[in-house]
């Protein structure tokens, strides 16, 4: 492991905004730490960064603790929410402000400064000031700046949250590209889910200052261990009872369970392709059609539940008040804290992944 | 159709030019027809006794006083208030608000108060003398902190102490500390995270409050009036002007307008030393 947290705790006054977070990130990996606003992910990077100090537990680098190593020694580049660019100085010495500060000598300064300037495409750019920039342009400095005196580490917050939409997309996978091509090993907070399974190779979920859980992203949404990952990752709707389903009969009674859209199959009683699934469905009636561009969402109502099933515009138009059939292939039951993943009895030995 | 303008108000003409106008005689009654007049006066009875009165031993001494006092101040004030600003702003402490409140305490109470207060203190009767009494005997100096440059010195302090902190305040508060924290992940250290990324923030800011430090310390009067008493040594420029204006003569009342005549060139220096830093200042932001 390159970086390990080990059963970190922090408070602020009486609140606790890390609770016994332990987690390792192995070289080389980019890592995402997810959670909704408040989690505590800034409050871990900066613990990390050396910027906050943790009331107990252990911070380790490259298998060394670094609890009372500061800041600026631990050889870490950080990329700031707001970007904190210094705006009494040019984007040159921005860039090489931490070449400066190590006393490099001025050749070699100007020589990786001008490697980083190309690196992130801001040639002809050296001589503005920050607020002579674009958002997009500004994070390019931020992230040449961080990268300039070759730190073994970059941790970045929110890189993409000053950003709008558009270019956000464009810039995501720019990052990606870039922190593969140095080579470093990174961290970056996000709290767009979107955001961290298209760009980061492990995700770790933060909720309420604890780790939810940790993995890679089709772990995370294809198997979530806690009943907040299974709710926050991906589209997904809650049903209060879910024992009375076909196939489903052996789940726990009177447990809340999640299902994702991509968990229901609607088909009309007639498809062949079907046919020999029939008697796994229920039956169910569209009482919704929502159009989302490249496909369709229906919600349907069975044994008086909704859920909601996405479906290609390949298929048969339906409409509202049509008959389906509505076969459920897996849902997340939800004990306590934990989520646990049943699969529909009636299709076993069915390879639905061939459907 | 008529041109509509895109500021949401607009108001008559007429009240336009009545308060341009009401303004307009204020300032002159208020501050342009003393000023002239000072200056009128001044060299009423001719250049020579001009001259004369701002180079009487009187007035240098006090000219010297004044800028002991001002330059003192102004170095003395422009080091707490920096420091005072940047606890303030950078720190979370208990006490932080009560602090906050004392750095204004010059603002809101008489100067005449704090000239005596020092009294109370450090003159004959004060509970603070015993001490200067066996410092200046340990070495072997003769320092009283009454009734002599000292005491102006301190009195003066006392009395522009908030102007560079409070200049300061706003300034850093909105910087926030992430640039500082930048700079502190790459390596640099205290002082030269303070000199390459705080002070280009706080430049202006910083030169404007040593300005109204400075413009305040010269014309003091209540505060140095109450701790000097001794004309010709421990007098400053106002308290000068004020002993020769109560000598009642024709002569002596001309002298104290010449004498004011430098105080106004003075203040005229500031006010515009003020102008530019505030231009530069807001051009820059
Ligand atoms: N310096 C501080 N003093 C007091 N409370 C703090 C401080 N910093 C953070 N907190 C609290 O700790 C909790 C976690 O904050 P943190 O900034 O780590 O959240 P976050 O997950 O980064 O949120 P966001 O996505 O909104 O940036 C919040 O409730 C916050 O109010
Ligand atoms: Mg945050």
């Amino acid at each position: 492991m390159y970086v390990e947290m080990k059963h970190i705790n922090k408070s602020f006054g009486d609140y606790q905004a890390a609770r016994d977070i332990s987690f390792g990130v192995e070289q080389g990996k980019l890592v995402a730490l997810l959670g909704p606003s408040g989690s505590g992910k800034t409050t871990i990077l900066r613990m990390i960064a050396g910027l906050e100090h943790q009331d107990s537990g252990d911070v380790v680098i490259e298998g060394k603790v670094v609890n009372d190593i500061p800041a600026g020694e631990r050889g870490i580049g950080f990329v700031f929410q707001n970007y904190a660019l210094f705006r009494y100085m040019t984007v040159y010495e921005n860039i090489a402000f931490g070449l400066k500060v190590q006393k490099k000598p001025k050749e070699q300064i100007h020589k990786r400064v001008m490697e980083l300037v190309q690196l992130v495409g801001l040639e002809g750019l050296e001589k503005r000031y920050p607020d002579q920039l674009s958002g997009g342009q500004r994070q390019r400095v931020a992230f040449a700046r961080a990268l300039a005196p070759n730190p073994q580490l970059l941790l970045l917050d929110e890189p993409f949250a000053a950003i709008d939409a558009k270019v956000r997309k464009e810039l995501r996978s720019w990052l990606k590209e870039m922190i593969a091509k140095v080579g470093i090993t990174s961290i970056f907070v996000t709290h767009d889910q979107e955001e961290a399974v298209e760009v980061a190779d492990e995700i770790i979920i933060i909720n309420e200052g604890s780790l939810e859980q940790m993995g890679a992203p089709t772990e995370i949404y294809k198997k979530p261990k806690t009943s907040f990952v299974a709710q926050f990752i991906g589209t997904s709707s809650v049903l209060e009872d879910f024992s009375g389903f076909k196939g489903f009969e052996d789940a726990p009674k009177g447990r809340q369970a999640i299902l994702r859209p991509e968990f229901v199959e609607a088909f009309k009683s007639d498809n062949e392709k079907f046919k020999s699934l029939i008697s796994a469905a229920e039956e169910g009636v569209i009482r919704e059609i929502a159009f989302r561009g490249s496909y369709l969402t229906l919600t349907l109502e069975v044994n008086g539940i909704l859920l909601t099933a996405n479906r290609s515009l390949e298929r048969r138009p339906v409409s509202v008040g049509e008959k389906m059939c509505v076969l459920v292939y897996r849902a997340y039951i939800l004990e306590e804290e934990d989520a646990h993943i049943y699969k529909n009895r009636m299709l076993e030995g069915v390879d639905v992944e061939a459907l | 159709m008529k041109k509509q303008k895109t500021t949401g108000r607009e108001e008559k003409p007429w009240v336009r030019r009545l308060l341009i106008g009401i303004s307009v005689v204020f300032f002159l009654i208020m501050l342009v027809f003393p000023l002239v007049e000072v200056l009128y006066r001044s060299l009423k009875d001719g250049l020579a006794l001009y001259v004369e009165a701002i180079t009487a031993k009187n007035t240098l001494s006090a000219l010297r006083v004044t800028l002991i006092a001002t330059v003192t101040a102004v170095a003395v004030n422009t080091f707490f208030g920096l420091c005072a600003a940047w606890l303030l702003t950078k720190f979370e402490f208990k006490g932080k608000q009560v602090l906050s409140a004392l750095i204004d305490i010059p603002f809101s109470i008489s100067p005449v108060i704090a000239g005596l207060a020092y009294i109370m203190t450090f003159g004959r009767m004060g509970w603070a003398t015993p001490a200067i009494d066996w410092l200046n005997e340990v070495l072997g100096t003769d320092i009283s902190l009454v009734f002599s440059v000292p005491g102006v010195v301190l009195a003066t302090i006392f009395v522009t102490f908030p102007f560079v902190s409070r200049e300061l305040i706003p300034v850093l508060q909105a910087q926030g500390s992430s640039e500082e924290e930048a700079a502190a992940m790459m390596g640099a250290k205290g002082f030269t995270i303070w000199r390459r990324v705080t002070f280009p923030h706080i430049r202006w800011a910083l030169l404007y409050g040593i300005i109204l430090c400075a413009a305040r310390a010269i014309g003091e009067f209540g505060a140095v009036y109450a701790v000097s008493k001794a004309r010709g040594k421990t007098f400053t420029l106002p308290l000068e002007i004020d002993a020769l204006y109560m000598a009642g003569s024709a002569d002596s009342i001309t002298q104290a307008f010449a004498v004011s005549s430098l105080l106004v060139l003075l203040a005229v220096v500031m006010l515009i030393l003020k102008q530019i830093v505030e231009h530069r200042g807001k051009r820059e932001q």
